[in-house]
């Protein structure tokens, strides 16, 4: 999951987990910066570097499960050193700063470790999915480029081999692709199309359709003066409540307006299919929220699969 | 609004604004329109970003902005300047102006190394800010400096950086490795020189070696970096800065702002004010509650929808303002200005004028 920082990149990680949920997959959800609501989206307690479980699966439905964790590069590099035999010197490494040093002197060395994590994760028979909620991006270029960028720093050795292979599964299709989030406003839709293209340049990474998050859905009655919609259902409305009626829906309308100005231009200049999300008006995503929302994702999916 | 009056007094007073905040919550435009409105009181602005910001360049009617300041024309009684922040070259006159000779100078932005630490090296892009904003402040000949900081999501990323890159600087493990030791401190020297060997087996040794021949090169200059290092924190708690906040009333980002403020609080730094950009609007009070009882009860007949709309903004509406509550008193007394969710992007100078009605 990449998107630029406000477009919900981490609410959309939680839709699409909760969505593979309900297809029967078991799903784990990365997460490298640290700091998300992710699993309060679960209405769980926040993640720690442990994996959790968000949501068990199971039921009538045979839901697949929902796992989760933190990833820093920090930890990845522990771990790492850890399967390289090297514990006694990660410590160190860690404690007295040394790695800021290496991380200078290889830039994307962390990327690439966190990156090979996940590629070990990828590999592991229990888990059908995972979604990483990548860097904001700006920082997801760099990020998903730093194993061909590596590969020309680091020539041999263990890093060198990492590098080789998360290169080999960034740009294999068929393990990974890159969801591109955005909302429908300007700024953000010119920022995804610019990082679509230098991610398919670039990284030669596959991308998935885009999921254009925050759409306001479409509300009946918009058009119609407040009087005469009133006068239809036999009532009366004081003029004030009129006002605040009508105001509301010219405000709506605007946005509307100008939302598909922005999906319009989203799909001529980017020929990917486009996945729409809701605005969330109660603001706060907890678990029924989620479901309405993998809901609308599956919906949005099934939509795509059919011709048109 | 005793709040409006004390925004534009720090417009008014201040020597330096700095914008801070999350990622895509409108701090390059909040900056832009607080240096337009200084310019606008009569005062010669300059306002540094950080991006490329070709949208930003554009509302100010320009084709680009690059590294010096660049006077922008207007209809306003003070000056206008925009720049662009140049993370590298900024880097590279601050190593030219710290060398002992031209030779160390260009040794240094000749090594690999080096030229990885503008790029690589998490807090550069934030050292480079203050570095930037401390230069501008010693000419002396703007009233008012506005910058933009990067997306970080620890403030202390960036009130820290200017110390944490002089310390990266100043790494004892290196500095051990390079000078010649005797007795104990040579006993050191072979177990670093041990540590680094085992590093280079995983990293590949060009790597060491491209860091070792850095830290040579920069042998003897870390001091002035130091130094230097200090002086940037000092400007940046002075009384002529001010720490402007900006944030969203996403929840996320809400708490994001929140964490922000606590740490400059714990640096000894106060957020003068908070502005929070796109917030939805409110319409009709006197309809609160009812409004999705009706929509409930009338539910698809055209009255219903109306209703149905107007729940969804009220609810938006109050949701933003509850997780509002918690930050506004977390910087308190800082003013708050709330500028509501526009009807479009700011493309021009029009557009930034219509943010500052909301602002100022």
């Amino acid at each position: 999951m990449a998107g630029k920082g406000g477009v919900g990149k981490t609410v959309v990680s939680a839709v699409l987990a909760k969505a593979a949920a309900r297809l029967g997959l078991s799903t784990l959800v990365v997460e490298v910066e640290g700091k998300s609501g992710l699993a309060t989206m679960f209405g769980q307690p926040p993640l720690g570097y442990d994996e959790v479980v968000l949501s068990a699966g199971g039921g009538p439905l045979g839901e697949g499960e929902v796992r989760a964790r933190t990833l820093t590069p920090d930890d990845a590099l522990l771990d790492y050193l850890r399967d390289h035999g090297l514990s006694r010197i990660s410590n160190r490494l860690v404690s007295s700063g040394a790695l800021d040093v290496v991380a200078t002197a290889a830039p994307g060395i962390k990327d690439i470790l966190i990156l090979g994590k996940v590629k070990q994760l990828e590999r592991h028979d229990a888990v059908d999915l995972v979604v990483l909620d990548a860097p904001a991006a700006g920082h997801a270029v760099t990020f998903l480029q730093a194993a061909r960028a590596l590969l020309d720093t680091v020539s041999v050795g263990p890093i060198n081999a990492q590098a080789k292979d998360v290169a080999a599964m960034l740009t294999d299709h068929a393990r990974c692709r890159v969801v591109l989030v955005t909302l429908p406003e300007e700024t953000p839709v010119n920022e995804l199309v610019e990082t679509a293209f230098s991610l398919e340049d670039r990284v030669g990474v596959g991308l998935a359709p885009v999921v254009v998050n925050g759409i306001y859905d479409p509300v009946v009655g918009l058009s119609v003066a407040p009087g005469a919609a009133a006068e239809a259902a036999g009532v009366t409305v004081a003029s004030e409540e009129a006002a605040s009626l009508r105001a509301a829906a010219t405000f709506r309308q605007d946005r509307m307006r100008l939302q598909d100005e922005q999906l319009i231009r989203l799909a001529e200049r980017l020929p990917l299919s486009q996945l729409r999300l809701p605005f969330v008006f109660s603001t706060d995503i907890g678990p029924a929220e989620l479901d309405h929302l993998a809901d609308r994702l599956l919906a949005e999916i099934a939509a795509l699969a059919e011709p048109v | 609004m005793a709040h409006s009056a004390s925004l534009s007094e720090l417009l008014q007073q201040r020597r330096i604004l700095v914008c801070c905040g999350s990622g895509g919550v409108g701090k390059t435009t909040t900056a832009a329109v607080l240096a337009l409105s200084a310019a606008r009181f009569g005062r010669r602005a300059v306002v540094v970003t950080i991006d490329p910001a070709k949208r930003l360049a554009d509302a100010l009617g320009l084709d680009g902005l690059t590294g010096t300041p660049t006077r922008i024309e207007g209809d306003w009684s003070g000056e206008l300047f925009a720049m662009m922040l140049d993370t590298k070259s900024t880097f590279d006159g601050l190593v030219v102006a710290n060398a002992s000779s031209a030779e160390q100078g260009q040794r240094i932005l000749d090594n690999r190394f080096y030229k990885n630490i503008s790029g690589a090296l998490s807090g550069t892009q934030e050292y480079m800010a203050m570095e930037k904003l401390y230069e501008l402040h010693q000419r002396t000949d703007f009233d008012l400096i506005v910058v933009d900081t990067p997306p970080t999501r620890h403030a202390l990323d960036f009130i820290d950086a200017p110390r944490r890159l002089s310390r990266f600087l100043d790494h004892r493990l290196f500095r051990v490795v390079i000078s010649p030791g005797r007795g104990m401190m040579r006993a050191v020297n072979v177990a670093a020189q041990t540590f680094l060997r085992t590093v280079a087996k995983v990293v590949g040794a060009e790597v060491i070696d491209d860091a070792v021949a850095f830290f040579q090169a920069f042998d003897g200059m870390e001091e002035g970096f130091r130094e230097r290092a200090t002086a940037v924190a000092e400007l940046l708690s002075d009384d002529d800065t001010a720490f402007v906040l900006v944030a969203s009333p996403r929840r996320d980002t809400i708490d994001e702002a929140r964490y922000f403020a606590e740490t400059l609080a714990e640096a000894g730094i106060a957020v003068r004010a908070l502005v929070v950009n796109r917030m939805h609007p409110r319409f009709g009070r006197g309809v609160a509650g009812r409004a999705q009882e009706q929509a409930d009860t009338r539910q698809g007949t055209d009255l219903g929808g109306l209703y149905q709309n107007l729940a969804d903004f009220e609810l938006v509406a109050s949701r933003q303002e509850e997780h509002l509550a918690g930050l506004t008193e977390a910087v308190y007394p800082a003013p708050v200005a709330r500028v509501p969710f526009l009807a479009s992007d700011v493309h021009d100078l029009d557009g930034l004028s219509e943010v500052a009605e909301h602002l100022l």
